[in-house]
């Protein structure tokens, strides 16, 4: 018990200074308090959703049909008259489902594949590297499009479209690591004190990688908002009658030809914040947890 | 190691790589659906009809069989010959029609769409790499790093949408789709690249106006594909800018422009080669996304139309070219490698 303790404050130990003390890490600290900020707004705002929004967002004719933004309509309406403003404050729930629940497969699946090969070693090691790392080379969003189109929409297949694509980030930044670190001293001296493989694995040596799972799980969050939007796009996102931004993006180009700017831009710019908002924590933490990157 | 039992090892270490691809792609586009037939029709058919077009498809014979059809067809050099294009089978909405032939007339878009866009995103990349770390931590240092970041964050087809917007629909100066204008006869085919085709024609008409169709989807997968250039050509300038050859060649008097591009770049731009390779399965995800934008009609948009068709084998076929075109960039590119670096051969 007392080693567990041990092993959460190694971790807490890394983390929490980091948090509390953002501010005085200059500008990496200040990315991650911006694009947490961003992320914790955006998932506010779709949790508050149904008793802020002005007009159901599903409803059709609820103002003119494709009207400009006005005073009683800030974004405009679309081409069957929904709220335009509505359809954002809902709007981002699909996309917060799909990464969250893809960054939990790839986390559930990748982690312990990673640590599990690389300490294990040898043929499985082998084996299990070169199937991931033809899957790694391949174009990520082309697998995704391949699985979603065979499994259907949803958001659930969306997320295990996206999750497929990442696995192999997790279970290569992962591999690397531990490659290195069961060779460290430490572990040596665990081992010669009789500790089970598991503990040496989950105590001993997952605490190590806890930072770059943080960073990858970030890039993943931005990741899958844009492969979610790129699926949404091409017609493999989820049902018609669900408000989300991607949809609305790409029902947004039918009234281009008439400049109808509204229905692709503030969707679009929600996307982007959310993108931005899971980057930038990513590039924040990555300068912090390795300050020779920071430059 | 000499270059030549490299090259041959190297050929012979992708075999395993492709049998890898094709039994995944066979795996998640057959296995994995149950029954394609049936999606195909979305329970909408008579048993006859779904039984007779899997007796044409061959879906009808045991899984190890389509398997082993289905790879032979990928492998077997005599169909290619004689044919000009891989046995994929056949499409699952047009019976009649080989999807290897489709395919092989829809890459030749694909292909120079990704050309000209990485073309356009190393020159964005290494200007802007340059000029940012020549002024290290200064406003533009940063303008320019916070540009590398939102490259990332940006869905490329909100970009496309948004240059269409501005060139297209308000500017009117370029075509917001298609290759070439529809009332312009496309140059006759050669290389399918329709930029060289017309020079070789020698038509400079269609060719400017290929270009024009160009510039709009190339510039979107190109400024996409912009930022990581960026970091890495900073990041790289950054370290060379410190060495003491670069002081050395300032110290004789050349000029500052000499000695970023002429001395520093020339060191720092070897990552960018390694990157360049490594960026090109992005490239071609983002080529799908680019060409529905812009209705470009190649690869990524021939498997965007065939899942409205719910044609299964026209995407297994999609997806296998893609998994060919990207298994056989990295061996040029690791061929490209070892012999402008021997340390690689050993």
């Amino acid at each position: 018990m007392k080693e567990e303790n041990e092993t959460r404050q190694s971790i807490l130990a890394r983390l929490i200074p980091g948090f509390v003390s953002l501010t005085k890490h200059g500008p990496s600290g200040w990315m991650v308090i911006i694009g947490l900020a961003i992320v914790v707004v955006i998932v506010v705002m779709t949790a508050i959703a149904p008793w802020v929004a002005p007009h159901d967002p599903i409803k059709s004719n609820v103002g003119p049909l494709a009207s400009p933004p006005s005073w009683q309509f800030p974004m405009g309406t679309t081409a069957l008259g929904q709220d335009m403003l509505s359809r954002i404050l809902f709007g981002g729930s699909t996309m917060l489902q799909v990464s969250a629940i893809s960054v939990l497969i790839c986390f559930v699946i990748g982690v312990p594949l990673g640590l599990f090969s690389a300490y294990v070693g040898g043929n499985l090691d082998k084996t299990f590297s070169l199937i991931i790392d033809a899957v790694y080379a391949f174009p990520g969003l082309v697998i995704a499009i391949a699985i979603a189109a065979v499994l259907g929409p949803g958001v659930v297949n969306m997320a295990l479209s996206i999750a497929v694509v990442y696995i192999p980030s997790y279970f290569r930044i992962i591999r690397s690591q531990v490659l290195s670190i069961k060779e460290l001293t430490y572990v040596e001296a665990a081992k010669s004190i009789g500790a089970k493989w598991h503990s040496i694995l989950f105590k001993y040596i997952f605490p190590n990688v806890v930072p770059s799972i943080v960073t990858v799980a970030t890039v993943n969050f931005a990741d899958a908002v844009l492969t979610a939007a790129g699926l949404t796009f091409i017609g493999l996102g989820v049902s018609v009658s669900i408000p989300d931004w991607g949809y609305d993006l790409t029902k947004g180009r039918e009234l281009l030809s008439n400049g109808g700017w509204w229905v692709i831009t503030f969707p679009g710019v929600m996307i982007i914040l959310l993108a931005l908002g899971f980057t930038f924590i990513g590039e924040g933490l990555s300068e912090l947890l390795n300050p020779k990157l920071q430059r | 190691m000499g270059l030549r039992t490299y090259i041959i090892t190297r050929i012979i270490l992708t075999i395993p790589t492709l049998l890898l691809l094709l039994t995944a792609v066979f795996l998640i586009m057959r296995v994995l659906p149950g029954d394609p037939v049936a999606l195909h029709f979305e329970k909408k058919a008579t048993p006859e009809t779904m039984e007779a077009l899997r007796h044409i498809l061959g879906l009808d014979k045991p899984l190890w069989q389509q398997y082993l059809d289905y790879v032979w067809g990928v492998i077997d050099i005599g169909y290619l010959i004689q044919h000009g294009y891989p046995n994929l089978g056949k499409s699952m909405q047009v019976t009649t029609e080989d999807v290897g032939g489709q395919i092989f007339s829809a890459f030749p878009a694909t292909l120079e769409l990704a050309i000209y866009a990485i073309i356009i995103a190393v020159v964005i990349g290494v200007l802007l790499g340059v000029a940012s770390s020549k002024k290290y931590n200064s406003v533009p240092d940063h303008i320019i790093r916070e540009f590398g970041i939102i490259t990332y964050a940006v869905p490329i087809f909100f970009l496309g949408i948004i240059l269409q917007l501005i060139f297209g629909v308000y500017l009117r100066w370029l075509p917001t789709g298609l290759r070439i204008a529809p009332t312009v006869e496309p140059p006759v085919s050669i290389t399918g690249l329709y930029t060289i085709d017309s020079l070789i024609e020698g038509n400079l008409y269609k060719f400017i106006e290929s270009v024009k169709a160009l510039l709009l989807p190339s510039f979107t997968l190109g400024i996409i594909l912009s930022g990581v250039f960026v970091r890495l050509t900073r990041t790289n300038m950054l370290e060379t800018l410190r060495l003491e050859f670069v002081t050395a060649a300032r110290a004789r008097g050349l000029k500052e422009s000499t000695v970023t591009y002429r001395y520093a770049l020339r060191n720092a731009f070897l990552p960018v080669l390694t990157m360049m390779g490594l960026q090109f399965a992005l490239l071609l995800g983002g080529a799908v996304l680019t060409e529905t934008t812009f209705s470009w009609p190649g690869l990524g948009r021939y498997i965007v139309t065939r899942i409205n068709f719910r044609d299964y084998t026209a995407i297994q076929g999609a997806v296998v070219m893609f998994g060919l075109f990207v298994t056989l960039v990295s061996l040029v590119v690791d061929i490209l490698y070892a012999y402008l670096d021997p340390r690689i051969r050993l």
